[in-house]
């Protein structure tokens, strides 16, 4: 088990070395753009070449990522071209913003999913399962942006229930925080419930369900002790890599509802070629998919006795 | 324990059940008209092929169909009561506590993520008041009573940290765990080894004795029924075809179904030219496509136009009671008629083996599988990479038309000695040399087309042997045009053809899908593939033991009767020691990847023996009451490839071990008569000493069969 | 040389047995909706120039005011944009975009993909170990950080939309055929090419791929479906195909500013996306329940 936490976490290093790496390559190879960001279109060529080398980029180019990389492993991740700030300092605040977001969807989404998907995965082929699946492709065929707008015209346009942005520019507020969690819930929670009905519906056809129930165990000590500790091994795995989704999804909500969080400061980031905030993002973003697959491996080792025991 | 009210009378009646599945394409009838009874203590089996509804008629007795399943007629009485009438309580309360089962598939059966005394202790504790404590300790107890040995480690380990055999001794101690009245055994032994086999089959038979526990016994195998039951129906296409006491069904049977079942399986002591096989013709029905009349009628010698396919009230023929014969009946409208003294049924054509010039000789051939240990602890000792010797010192010959058998239980080195002949894996050492010419490191790759069609296989698994994705005819033409046999188009088509006829195909085989095909047509069409490139020698692994026995004894004559054509040398590898001696002419023990024994298969057969070939012998179910085994329980679990014993690998399960020389030293190969090999550290005189395995009581008796 | 035997019925053609197979998703409702909804949108694409009363691109003043909402079936079915062009033109129009792209970038990721996959899980090994974390590499990040930053440094266009979808989704196919080749491998089948000595390509290719084209075929329809939204999303996002031309993402993009007062821009297309992927979904679940019937 340690082995495989070591060899596990390894991994996860070495791919974000290499995350790193393409980042840089994408990003700084050309020092010369690299300026011209900084700088702006209107610098001389004179002024670039001077801050190319007070900053170091006449270096080679190993020692220059070696050095990045230093900084980078430090928190010092340079500062922000646009905000004309240390990227550390928007962010931080603005990951905190996404955290809350991201997690009152995931303390919707999971106990949602899980009891929907173990409901229609009990009876394969009944009513119930029937009207769970369908309803669950239907809500994750709409986008983000789509049901976003939807629901947009259904609280705020035509009920006048619900604001149409949650800029929190007075602090932080629930019910600015609903429409986006709903629109996030909406699209993800589907996918989860498909995985969770389908892991259930395969163990409930298992022979250890039959021997379970031809033991003459009641129904529901069936579902609880034998089916559930099995079916929802899958599941935890898909939780976890739905924070990689979800991530994605924060995108498109935070720019639609003018959130501030991590998810519009990326995109802006990326629209306005703040390399070292594009740097900053998306190996924040990578990290927490790495760490949350990892998490998800280990877990899934952990929760599975064939494998904890092997 | 002794909750359940006492209870005068059988235990369990069916009376008329009717069992059907309901799926889209409409009704489909999977049991007709079954009649059982069962008295206190006793034991029943029901026996047939695969698709016969025996499987199903022990779930309508549970109660447990699934949703498309249900029962359509009659009546299913448990100690008076009708199950049917039983709410899901009552049920419940039935299940397990009074009525258990224990399941073909053991490690299927038990939830992979609770320990087993979880499992264990849930069923007393679910139907009875008692404690925690009590409940474990009964669990202990009965583990012991199974002859688990250390069973509170049993109670704290995972399904999946004991063996097969293990696991199956499990679900039946849990099956006994509320000491029902009646248990019902579905295919319990089919998933085991053979040795593995006999202990349990012997346990079941002591269970019967010891807790006067009434059974079902569900199988494909007569000879388990020989040995674990007192009475038998044998079952045909959803149908009892015969029922009664064991000793009358077989040695008395009057369906022409029972006796075309015993024509087909080889009996020890009989070969292929004194008492050849004879195969059942045609195919069994799809149940929506069952004839009127007797079920059986179209594949019967003694069918009767207008009177065997009359429709009748029930949907078939009528059960007959056999005059004189008290509890013996029969589906069969012209059983009195028959005359069996005369009939003499055709069997599979065989020949008398013609040895000819060696085609293969295998030299001291071993080959070892290197392993890396990563864990920390391999990276300090240093010791990282282990060896896994799958095969150890294999010496034998071949010659043309031959057909040696080799014989092992899992784990043995079979398939990794059928990968090395076939070039998939290069031998670590020693020689192969196949028609002269040294094929042991010569990978596949390296061969020339003609020697790789020279060798060829058969494979085991009918379902998976065709691509399911290319028609029959374009897979047979693949083969052709690979090995150079033909290049023009139409001169392969034809080829194909030929080699359709050669396994008694239509021709018309060659444009479907396999899908299209039944198991035993796939079979056919895998040995025509193999026969392809006009090969010497043909590998055959398992060839029949997914197939039901009328099938198996049709594909064995095709397979021999080919083989003689071709005068191909046969390499069979197989765990069924009936078949083994049926149809070979030399045999090959082999265990943990070494051989114990080779020789005639009359010498293999006959003391001496080998300690390890007289436990597979006496292992053998037979179906014979005429038969009289030697009892050998192999005690303890077959070791692990990885980590085999030191000296004899078979010391650590060896009732004859004769003391620390079997442990230390690598016992030597000792020739009883040339050709006879045994590689065993016990004087070859004290050997030759042991009585037969397998003794026949009463020549008179099956002389008449 | 069909005719060289005689007595066997004619050969049936690919493409008729292919039909036919396909026909089976008759069985099932679910599927046949979702079959409806892509036929319906491929008529619309196809037939856009005849069947859209306005061209896509204009200004209908006096017809309409921009930005006016225009009551009254007549005329503008679902209303005028904030430019005054006539949204069910639109919408028509842009449906073009989407079913070229969308099935072109998916067909290029599976390109990728399968032979990668093949590779990995029939060769295994170290061909297995490097390929498994080069994909890993990719699919650690979250799918539209990727987009983004891939869009946002080569550009927003259509070849370069089908690039990042191609890099994107390559991996998550790779997986999905290692896996399926995984299981494959070890049938009788294959091991019989192995030892009548066929080359490992061909094993992959005419043994192993053809079994593993079910799963696929289903994979392949809920992508198409997943690339439709992620091409919305970035046309959502100012990052898709480059105005005028109408794009559905796009039309969200332009009018959302005006959505709290004239919704009608921003629904219909919305439900134009929606409808389609959802055919996408449903087809794909049709397409799996039939195939666990056989």
């Amino acid at each position: 088990m340690l082995i495989f936490l070591v060899r596990r976490l390894g991994t996860m290093v070495l791919t974000m070395l290499v995350v790193s790496l393409l980042l840089f390559l994408l990003l700084e190879i050309n020092v010369a753009s690299v300026a011209i960001k900084v700088l702006g279109p209107y610098s001389s060529d004179e002024q670039r070449q001077l801050w190319l080398e007070a900053n170091g980029y006449l270096e080679p180019f190993y020692v220059r990522y070696f050095t990045w990389l230093g900084n980078f492993i430090v928190g010092d991740f340079g500062s922000s071209i646009r905000f004309k700030v240390p990227v550390g300092d928007i962010l931080w605040p603005r990951l905190g913003s996404t955290g809350i977001l991201g997690l009152a969807t995931m303390m919707v989404v999971v106990p949602l999913s899980l009891g929907l998907g173990v409901l229609a995965g009990m009876k394969e082929g009944s009513k119930l399962d029937r009207t769970i699946s369908v309803g669950s492709i239907v809500t994750t065929s709409v986008p983000e942006f789509a049901s976003a707008v939807l629901l947009s015209a259904v609280f705020v346009f035509y009920l006048d229930l619900l604001p149409g942005t949650s800029s929190m520019t007075d602090g932080f507020s629930l019910v600015q925080l609903s429409l986006p969690v709903m629109v996030l819930v909406l699209y993800d929670f589907g996918y989860v419930t498909r995985m969770t009905r389908a892991s259930m519906s395969e163990v409930m056809m298992t022979h250890y369900i039959r021997t379970a129930v031809l033991k003459g165990l009641p129904y529901k000590t069936v579902i609880m002790r034998h089916a559930l500790r099995n079916a929802l091994i899958a599941p935890f795995t898909v939780i976890m890599l739905q924070i990689n989704w979800l991530l994605s999804g924060v995108i498109v909500v935070e720019f639609f509802f003018a959130y501030k969080g991590f998810g519009a400061l990326l995109l802006e980031a990326s629209l306005n070629q703040d390399i070292f905030l594009i740097e900053a993002c998306a190996m924040v973003a990578v990290f927490v998919a790495v760490a949350t697959q990892t998490l998800a491996d280990v877990g899934y080792t952990y929760l599975n006795p064939r494998i904890r025991f092997a | 324990m002794s909750t359940k009210q006492e209870y005068e009378g059988p235990i369990l009646e069916c009376r008329n059940l009717s069992i059907s599945y309901f799926t889209r394409a409409g009704e489909i009838p999977a049991v007709v008209d079954f009649n059982l009874t069962l008295e206190q203590g006793g034991s029943v089996g029901l026996v047939g092929e695969s698709g016969c509804g025996k499987s199903t008629v022990a779930m309508a007795i549970m109660q447990y169909m699934g949703s498309n399943g249900g029962i359509v007629g009659g009546q299913v009485i448990y100690k008076g009561r009708d199950l049917a009438t039983c709410s899901e309580e009552e049920l419940r309360q039935l299940r397990g506590n009074e009525i258990s089962m224990v399941y073909q598939e053991p490690m299927a059966s038990l939830n992979p993520s609770m320990t087993l005394g979880t499992q264990l202790m849930e069923v007393p504790l679910c139907h009875e008041e008692i404690t925690e404590k009590e409940a474990y300790d009964r669990a202990v107890q009965i583990l012991a009573d199974v002859n688990l040995p250390d069973p509170e480690r049993v109670m704290a380990s995972y399904p999946h940290q004991i063996s097969g055999g293990q696991q199956q001794r499990v679900v039946i101690a849990m099956a006994l765990l509320s000491n029902p009245s009646l248990l019902l055994l579905d295919e319990p032994t089919t998933a085991l080894d053979v040795t593995v086999e006999a202990g349990i089959v012997e346990l079941i038979g002591e269970i019967a004795k010891k807790f006067n526990t009434s059974m079902i016994y569900i199988s494909h195998n007569l000879g388990l029924i020989l040995a674990t039951c007192d009475r038998v129906n044998v079952m045909y296409s959803g149908v009892v075809v015969e029922s009664g006491s064991v000793e009358e069904v077989f040695d008395h049977m009057r369906h022409p179904y029972t006796k075309g079942l015993f024509s087909c399986i080889p009996l020890p002591g009989t070969d292929k030219l004194a008492h050849p096989l004879v195969p059942i013709r045609g195919q069994l029905p799809l149940p929506h496509e069952r004839p009127s009349g007797c079920y059986f009628g179209p594949r019967c010698d003694f069918f009767e136009a207008g009177r065997c396919d009359q429709a009748m009230e029930r949907g078939t023929t009528p059960m007959h009671e056999v005059t004189g014969r008290a509890g013996h009946t029969v589906r069969c409208e012209r059983w009195s008629e028959i005359d069996w003294e005369s009939y003499k049924p055709e069997g599979v054509v065989a020949h008398p083996s013609e040895r000819g010039h060696e085609v293969l000789s295998i030299d001291n051939m071993r080959k070892y599988y290197e392993l890396t240990d990563n864990s920390i602890g391999a990276m300090i000792s240093g010791k990282r990479v282990r060896y896994v010797k799958a095969n150890e010192s294999i010496s034998f010959k071949a010659h043309e038309c031959e057909t040696i058998a080799i014989v092992g239980e899992s784990g043995c080195g079979k398939s990794t000695f059928a990968k090395v002949l076939m070039g998939l894996e290069t031998a670590t050492d020693g020689d192969v040399m196949f028609n002269g010419k040294d094929v042991a490191e010569l990978p596949v790759q390296n061969r020339s087309p003609e020697q790789v069609g020279s060798m060829q296989m058969v494979f085991q698994n009918p379902f998976d042997t065709l691509n399911p994705s290319h028609s029959v005819g374009a897979q047979l033409a693949r083969v052709i045009r690979k090995f150079g046999v033909e290049s023009d188009p139409v001169k392969i088509e034809n080829r194909v053809m030929e080699l359709l006829d050669l396994v008694k195909l239509p021709r018309d085989f060659a444009r479907r899908r396999p899908r299209q095909l039944s198991g035993g047509q796939k079979q056919r069409v895998g040995i025509a593939r193999a026969f392809a490139g006009n090969p010497a020698m043909v590998v055959a692994d398992e060839p029949v033991s997914a197939l039901d026995v009328s099938v198996q004894a049709a594909i064995t004559g095709l397979l021999m009767d080919i083989q003689h054509t071709y005068r191909t040398t046969l390499l069979f590898i197989s765990h069924d020691l009936s078949l083994v001696r049926y149809l070979a002419d030399r045999v090959v023990v082999m265990y943990l990847g070494q051989i114990m024994e080779q020789g005639t298969t009359d010498e293999v057969f006959a003391p001496p023996y080998h300690p390890y070939t007289e436990a597979l012998l006496s292992a053998v179910p037979i179906a014979d009451t005429s038969i009289q085994k030697k009892r050998i329980i192999l005690e303890g679990n077959l070791p692990s490839v990885m980590s085999p014993p030191k000296g004899c690998p078979f010391n650590t399960r060896c009732p004859r071990k004769i003391g620390d020389i079997c442990e230390t030293q690598v016992p030597p190969f000792a020739e009883d008569h040339p050709g006879h090999i045994i590689m065993c550290h016990i004087p070859m005189a004290d050997l030759r000493a042991v009585d037969p395995v397998i003794v026949q009581v009463d020549k008179d008796k099956s002389a008449a069969e | 040389m069909t005719d060289a035997v005689a007595g066997l019925p004619p050969r049936e053609s690919k493409v008729i047995k292919y039909l036919k197979g396909m026909a089976l998703i008759r069985e099932s409702v679910v599927g046949m909706i979702g079959l409806g909804l892509i036929v319906f949108w491929v008529v619309m694409a196809l037939l856009a120039d005849l069947l859209a009363p306005f061209p896509p691109n204009a200004t209908l003043y006096p017809l309409a005011m921009p930005g006016q909402f225009v009551e009254g079936m007549g005329t503008f079915w679902l209303g005028t944009d904030h430019l005054g062009r006539d949204i069910l033109s639109r919408i028509m129009h842009g449906s073009r975009a989407v079913l070229i792209f969308a099935p072109l970038a998916t067909f290029c990721a599976y390109v990728v993909g399968i032979p990668m996959g093949l590779a990995a899980g029939y060769r295994r090994g170290m061909t297995d170990a490097v390929l498994s974390f080069v994909a890993n590499v990719i699919l650690s990040f979250p799918v539209l950080v990727l987009y983004i930053i891939i869009i946002a440094t080569i550009g927003a266009s259509a070849v370069n939309i089908v690039i990042a979808v191609t890099f994107a989704s390559a991996p998550g196919i790779f997986r999905i055929v290692r896996g399926l080749v995984l299981d494959l491998r070890s049938r009788e089948y294959v091991f019989a090419a192995e030892t009548r000595g066929e080359s490992p390509w061909r094993i992959m290719l005419v043994e192993i791929l053809p079994n593993a084209r079910g799963p696929l075929i289903v994979d392949a329809c809920l992508r198409v479906g997943y690339v439709i939204i992620t091409i919305g999303v970035l046309g959502f996002l100012g990052l898709g195909l480059p105005p005028p031309d109408p794009d559905w993402g796009g039309m969200i993009n332009e009018t959302r500013q005006m959505a709290m007062s004239f919704p009608h821009m921003t629904i219909f297309p919305c439900i134009a996306i929606s409808s389609l992927v959802l055919g996408f979904n449903l087809l794909a679940d049709g397409l799996r329940e039939v195939s666990l019937r056989d």
